[in-house]
């Protein structure tokens, strides 16, 4: 037992190393207990609202965005953006810090093939669900509980890649 | 107020406030917007078999669970308090093609003539649901990110992987839409 489990993290390391792209956003951050994550409560309310006030998990809203038959989806992921390139400029200008005192600071990200090939077939599912991960949540919240079966599917899939995740290329 | 809270928001409102999670989330505990890790983490943390994948410090990621909760409960409290139950507003070309293929349900926010239950063990179920879930999670978790880690995260903080990354999700729904589309409809 003892020596599978280094086999395991030992395999983890070599393919931290070898296989680009998703490394753990978090990795070097501190632990933070139960109360203290309670406040990214928070941002998910605002970012529940928000989905279904602009009605982004609407499968027919990406319909109409995958048609080009509405600026409505465009306008928002692109005023996002926007709105987020100018807020992470100003926190990296005056080198603000979080309201705990500590740096902030962002992984970047990591080219692979994945983002091609992984992006395509994500953009498939995508246009059959009408929904992201995020929206997933807010279409279970919002009452529609078959959807509660695409989470159990779309957990499926990771599963599934990270068990075949060696032989992809990447 | 009220009557603007009831109406559906226009995009250049939910835009900037999506925008605004970034901010937020760094200022909270210098988190990186991003939602499709919260299903690794679920894997790491529930089944993570002999997967070298799915073993690391889950716990260290947990907020996300949080984060995923108040979106559920928000988007709860939006659909029954504070909507005025119309329907979306779509361009009608839309809903004819969509006629079209088959869709005859446009109340709400998902066609109920393909989310509803009784159809999840069917074909429609099996591609809208089962397959469509399935390479959302596949696709997400290979290209390292979805619409909120990349499109809206990375892209804000000029990373060109998150670009082409983005391009491939909307290549993939063109593809689905337009090609794929006409022939899954016509098994119904």
């Amino acid at each position: 037992m003892q020596h599978s489990k280094t086999t395991i993290e030992e395999t983890a390391n070599w393919e931290k190393e070898h296989i680009r792209g998703n490394k753990l956003p978090h990795e070097f951050s501190n632990y933070e207990n139960f109360m203290a994550n309670l406040k990214y409560i928070i941002g998910g309310l605002l970012f529940g609202t928000v989905l279904i006030k602009s009605e982004v998990i609407s499968w027919f809203r990406i319909q109409e965005m995958f048609r080009f038959q509405s600026f409505h989806m465009y306008g928002v992921i692109g005023s996002a953006i926007v709105t987020g390139i100018i807020s992470i400029f100003i926190l990296k200008k005056f080198k603000i810090k979080t309201f705990n005192g500590t740096d902030i600071s962002i992984r970047p990200k990591e080219f692979s093939k994945g983002q091609i090939i992984g992006g395509f077939i994500f953009g498939l599912g995508w246009a059959l669900t009408g929904a992201c991960p995020g929206p997933i949540y807010a279409q279970i919240g919002a009452g529609f509980l078959t959807t509660s079966v695409t989470l159990l599917s779309a957990l499926s899939g990771v599963w599934v890649y990270g068990r075949f995740r060696s032989k992809l290329p990447h | 107020m009220i009557d603007f809270i009831l109406q559906p928001w226009p995009w250049y409102v939910a835009g900037p406030i999506i925008g605004l999670t970034i901010p937020l989330l760094l200022l909270l505990g210098n988190k990186s917007f991003g939602i499709s890790n919260s299903l690794r983490h679920a894997c790491a943390a529930v089944i993570p078999g002999k997967i070298p994948f799915f073993h690391y410090d889950w716990k260290k990621e947990q907020w996300i669970f949080f984060f995923a909760a108040g979106i559920i409960i928000g988007a709860y409290v939006s659909v029954n308090f504070l909507s005025s139950g119309a329907n979306v507003d779509l361009n009608p070309q839309t809903i004819a093609d969509l006629k079209a293929l088959g869709v005859s349900s446009f109340d709400g926010l998902l066609p109920a003539d393909i989310f509803n239950f009784s159809n999840l063990l069917g074909l429609k179920g099996l591609f809208f649901i089962v397959i469509g879930g399935f390479l959302v999670g596949f696709g997400t978790r290979y290209a390292g990110g979805c619409t909120s880690g990349h499109a809206i995260m990375g892209i804000s903080n000029l990373q060109w992987p998150s670009l082409i990354a983005t391009i491939s999700f909307m290549v993939g729904g063109f593809f689905m839409t337009h090609l794929l589309f006409p022939y899954i409809f016509k098994l119904f």
